[in-house]
């Protein structure tokens, strides 16, 4: 690929803790290749800011490759920046023109308070899985993994809402700050599968009643979550788990 | 003497006799045993979930912000296991046999097999689980096949298998955690083992938001904190794989085997730059498609498409006609690097090879065209349904290429270029999994393995869960059984007070040097040295060199490394400079390892031991064993041997051809 190099404005969001109140600062970026990541950009950064005795930006990150879910900047207003279907570890520095200003904030959402800087605790979502969202079956109690054939357009679909990589994009991106694209994912990929079956009823109403306490909004159907999803999760597994809820309301 | 208690008798028999032998813990007694976990990987997360799900108390310790996200989120191409539902001729035995082959006969038999006999229980788990493997339209699970092997074994969820497999055990752990079973401490870093009348009895932890010290007692500690291929800075780990807690261990009284082992993956992005932060790995499974090349001609510029087809060379399908480009990585890796170094290489670097998939594209094309019954459909037809079958098989790794490069892998060939990726050195451990501090376990990668001197693709995630979900719940018992009677471990004794001073007083260190360099500086430095001299080709005279080089930067780091920050808040930087503390350590017994290493195996190719066509040549005379590193204190080392002794497989050299 062809490669340039581009110099930026940054206006990033800065915090001490989750006490301090935060503001923006500005920076600047120099001599940036295109052919950077994202987070090898913030790295630059955080480089020149240790080599000027600064504090560096605080950021979540582990994998870089989009799976693991831990990097979450809010990048010109979306949530993990301008390419759809795109981890923050993802992006590169091809999609930015030279001369550009990048305003780069933390996830915005009452359940995931600012720990410092760019990083947020998300434990909510642990907390979620924790209510239900599992198969209640111990080690060593299984039968042949092919005892059970399923129909493959069940299996695609579940594994379509396995993908989820837990990330809060779509909480960050709502302006109800709710988690039903989070939640109907994991509600999903169980009631697809016949393993889900047993606990289908208890499962989505404690995951939803757990999410509730969380402190997340409700859904209101806007689909912005959809949109920034990084994994593409898509909205119908709302529409699956507000079924799920029903039935599950009425078999009481 | 070391003692690798392998259970007496027939090798098949083995685990099966030890099962039903080995020492119980009654339930009543083990609610009042404390476990601690650290790790929350496939290895972590099952072990955690296995024994809290027996009745243990467990606690569970991971450095991000959640379980979820452990490394072996990453993993993409599949997991192994001997079911044979391909009827093509798979078997226990057969799995076994290419494990300990592929590991270049530097693998223990009586280990390995055990790792095929619960192979078959591992999938069966996930499916009960919920993990949406890849399944065929009949309904029945799919399999495709992996490197260094000719039947179909490996089970898979697209490119995600590591993903899907860990949120199956992240599940089961989340269901322990629920019922108070298991307390989860995340964003917490393990930073020593506390061992007590030479039993390890509980860790120190530092908690990475509010910067305190943590004492946490324990009956015994599992340490399931994955590999150290991140010593070379530049890997496909993620950017917090270190050594730690292993290195802690090891300097604990732990041994340390093989650590020269590493597996350098050949098909990864190549570097685009300085500013490179990690690289990407380019699953295995693409070489079940995929074809390499590179051109004829030396120095060829023309783009991958003006090369015609007879100016090319496929030279793994040339050099290994039986095993084409499904030969193992260590094979592969030196093959493409033989290539580069003789000028062949692709790409503005030079240090690149063509994986290309036209051919496949071309082959499902035709095949999917026959399926719907289009007879006269045209070239673009073909190339286009071709495509779409491509993509379902490998999507999200073609995503993840474009992104990265901004190229389009459905057109033009990916190029990749050799990485690490997977240390199959580690803290040594005996059949129980048992480190040489009584107590104290290693799983999954942490571990010296099953694997040898190369590991096989797809048999990490194997060997992580069968390690956390089948092999410790047994062997842990065994020790257990001996402690009902050890009271809850007080966290005042004197010997946590020493562990915490030692970690405070290094934490204190680090911030008060106030250098000139970044953590970073000194990260990227030793990763040059370890990739130039103790990489994928080694020598004496490199290997010397490089030792003197890291003691040099080592001595540097401690008088002159910047930690900005406090150390009672969220501090990135001094997390990574505890890390890369321990790298510059474990590099030189890296390197040492190397040196004393006279021969080549697997993964370890020292240049002054090689056939005339260029594979690794072994002594197995002088090396058929396990080197065991023992630490004597400031940076010496003793040498302890295991022998390894094959009683059912007769050690050839290996022959991919
Ligand atoms: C990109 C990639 C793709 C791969 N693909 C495959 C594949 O297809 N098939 C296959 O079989 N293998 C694959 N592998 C290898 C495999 O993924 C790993 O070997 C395996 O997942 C390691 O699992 P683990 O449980 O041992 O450790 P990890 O998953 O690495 O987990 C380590 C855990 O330890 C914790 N930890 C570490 N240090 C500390 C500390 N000091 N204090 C507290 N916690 C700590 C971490 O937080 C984490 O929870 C791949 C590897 C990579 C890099
Ligand atoms: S649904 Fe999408 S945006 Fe939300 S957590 Fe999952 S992957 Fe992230
Ligand atoms: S760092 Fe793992 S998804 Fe971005």
């Amino acid at each position: 690929m062809e490669h340039t190099t581009i110099n930026l404005n940054l206006k990033v969001w800065r915090q001490k803790n989750a006490e301090d109140k935060g503001q923006f600062e500005n920076y600047k970026a120099e001599n940036i290749s295109t052919e950077m990541s994202f987070l090898e950009m913030f790295d630059v950064l955080n480089e020149k800011l240790i080599n000027e005795g600064q504090d560096p930006v605080a950021f979540d990150h582990d994998c870089r490759e989009g799976i693991c879910g831990m990097c979450s900047m809010h990048i010109n207003g979306r949530a993990h920046g301008p390419w759809s279907g795109t981890t923050t570890c993802q992006l590169h520095m091809r999609a930015f023109k030279d001369g550009e200003t990048i305003t780069v904030e933390p996830w915005r959402a009452k359940a995931f308070p600012v720990l410092k800087d760019l990083t947020v605790d998300r434990s909510a979502f642990d907390r979620i899985q924790q209510a239900g969202g599992y198969v209640s079956v111990n080690t060593g109690n299984a039968q042949d993994g092919n005892a059970l054939p399923i129909d493959k357009k069940n299996a695609d679909a579940s594994f379509d809402a396995a993908m989820c990589i837990g990330c809060g994009a779509c909480v960050a991106a709502c302006k109800n700050s709710s988690a039903m694209l989070f939640t109907s994912a994991k509600v999903s990929q169980y009631a697809l599968l016949p393993q889900g079956q047993p606990e289908r009823t208890t499962r989505v109403m404690n995951m939803v009643a757990q999410m509730d306490k969380e402190g997340f909004g409700a859904c209101t159907n806007t689909g912005a979550c959809e949109a920034e999803c990084p994994k593409e999760i898509s909205i119908s597994n709302i529409a699956r788990l507000n079924r799920e809820y029903l039935n599950a309301q009425l078999s009481l | 003497m070391i003692n690798n208690r392998i259970p007496a008798g027939e090798l098949a028999q083995k685990w099966s006799t030890y099962k039903s032998t080995c020492k119980l813990v009654n339930p009543a007694n083990k609610r009042s045993i404390d476990i601690i976990v650290v790790g929350t990987g496939l290895a972590g997360a099952s072990a955690a979930a296995t024994l809290a799900e027996l009745g243990y108390s467990v606690k569970t310790f991971c450095f991000q912000d959640s379980g979820r996200r452990a490394h072996s989120i990453a993993a993409q191409g599949g997991i192994n296991a001997a079911k044979n539902y391909q009827n093509d001729g798979d078997s226990v035995y057969r799995l076994f046999y290419d494990t300990i082959k592929g590991g270049d006969y530097r693998a223990r038999e009586a280990n390995v097999h055990r790792l095929a006999e619960v192979s078959v229980n591992i999938i069966d788990q996930c499916v009960a689980q919920g993990v949406p493997f890849a399944r065929e339209y009949g309904g029945l699970l799919s399999n495709r096949s992996f490197g260094g092997t000719q039947v179909q074994r490996t089970f898979y969820a697209a490119g995600q298998t590591g993903q899907q497999l860990l949120l199956g055990a992240y599940s089961a752990q989340m269901r322990q955690v629920s019922i108070g079973a298991i307390q989860e401490h995340n964003r917490h870093e393990m930073l020593d083992v506390v061992v007590i009348d030479g039993k390890a009895r509980g860790i120190i932890a530092r908690n990475l938001v509010t910067g305190e010290i943590e004492r946490h007692g324990a009956h015994a500690v599992l340490l399931c904190t994955g590999g150290y291929g991140n010593v070379f800075f530049l890997s496909t780990n993620a950017m917090g794989s270190n050594v730690t807690a292993a290195w802690k261990a090891h300097k604990k009284g732990a041994y340390f085997g093989n650590p020269c082992f590493t597996q350098i993956h050949p098909t990864c992005i190549p570097v685009s730059g300085d500013h490179q932060s990690k690289l990407t790995l380019m699953s295995e499974s693409l070489r079940n498609d995929g074809r390499i090349w590179v051109p004829k001609k030396q120095g060829d510029t023309r783009k991958a498409y003006d090369i015609p087809e007879e100016e090319r060379d496929y030279y793994l399908e040339r050099r290994y006609p039986a095993f084409g480009n499904l030969v193992p990585r260590d094979v592969a890796s030196r093959a493409a690097k033989e290539r580069c170094d003789a000028g062949y290489g692709v790409g503005t670097s030079k240090m690149a090879v063509y994986l290309d998939f036209a051919s496949a594209i071309e082959r499902y094309g035709k095949t999917e065209a026959t399926k719907q019954g289009i007879h006269n459909a045209s070239k673009e037809e073909i190339i286009k349904m071709g495509k779409g079958v491509v993509k379902e098989k490998y999507g999200n790794l073609f995503d993840m290429y474009a992104k990265i490069t901004g190229e389009d892998p459905y057109s033009i060939p990916m190029r990749i270029y050799p990485a690490v990726h997977y240390t199959m050195g580690g803290l040594w451990v005996d059949y129980e999994l048992m480190t040489s501090v009584p107590g104290l376990y290693a799983l999954g990668e942490a571990n010296f393995s099953e694997h040898g001197a190369n590991r096989l693709g797809a048999s990490a995630l194997m060997q992580g869960l069968a390690d956390g979900y089948f092999v410790i719940p047994y062997t842990i018992g065994n020790y257990l059984a001996d402690e009902i009677r050890t009271p809850k471990i007080d966290t005042k004794q004197k010997a946590f007070d020493d562990a915490e001073k030692i970690v405070k007083d290094r934490i204190a260190h680090f911030m008060n040097v106030k250098g000139t360099k970044s953590v970073d500086y000194f990260h990227k430095a030793l990763g040059k040295i370890m990739w130039d001299k103790c990489g994928m080709a080694r020598n004496a005279a490199g290997l010397k060199q490089a030792i003197q080089e890291i003691r040099t930067l080592r001595e540097e780091f401690w008088k002159d490394v910047r930690v900005p920050g406090t150390a009672d808040s969220l501090n990135p930087e001094l997390d990574k400079a505890g890390r890369v503390a321990d790298f510059l350590e474990l590099g030189e017994l890296m390197c040492i390892d190397a040196l004393n290493r006279e021969e080549s195996c697997g993964g370890h190719f020292r240049e002054e031991h090689q056939t005339e066509d260029g594979e690794a040549l072994r002594h197995d005379e002088n090396f058929m064993y396990v080197a065991c590193w023992e630490n004597i204190g400031n940076n010496e080392w003793q040498l302890n041997k295991e022998d390894l002794v094959y009683d059912v497989i007769h050690p050839s050299q290996r022959n991919y051809k």
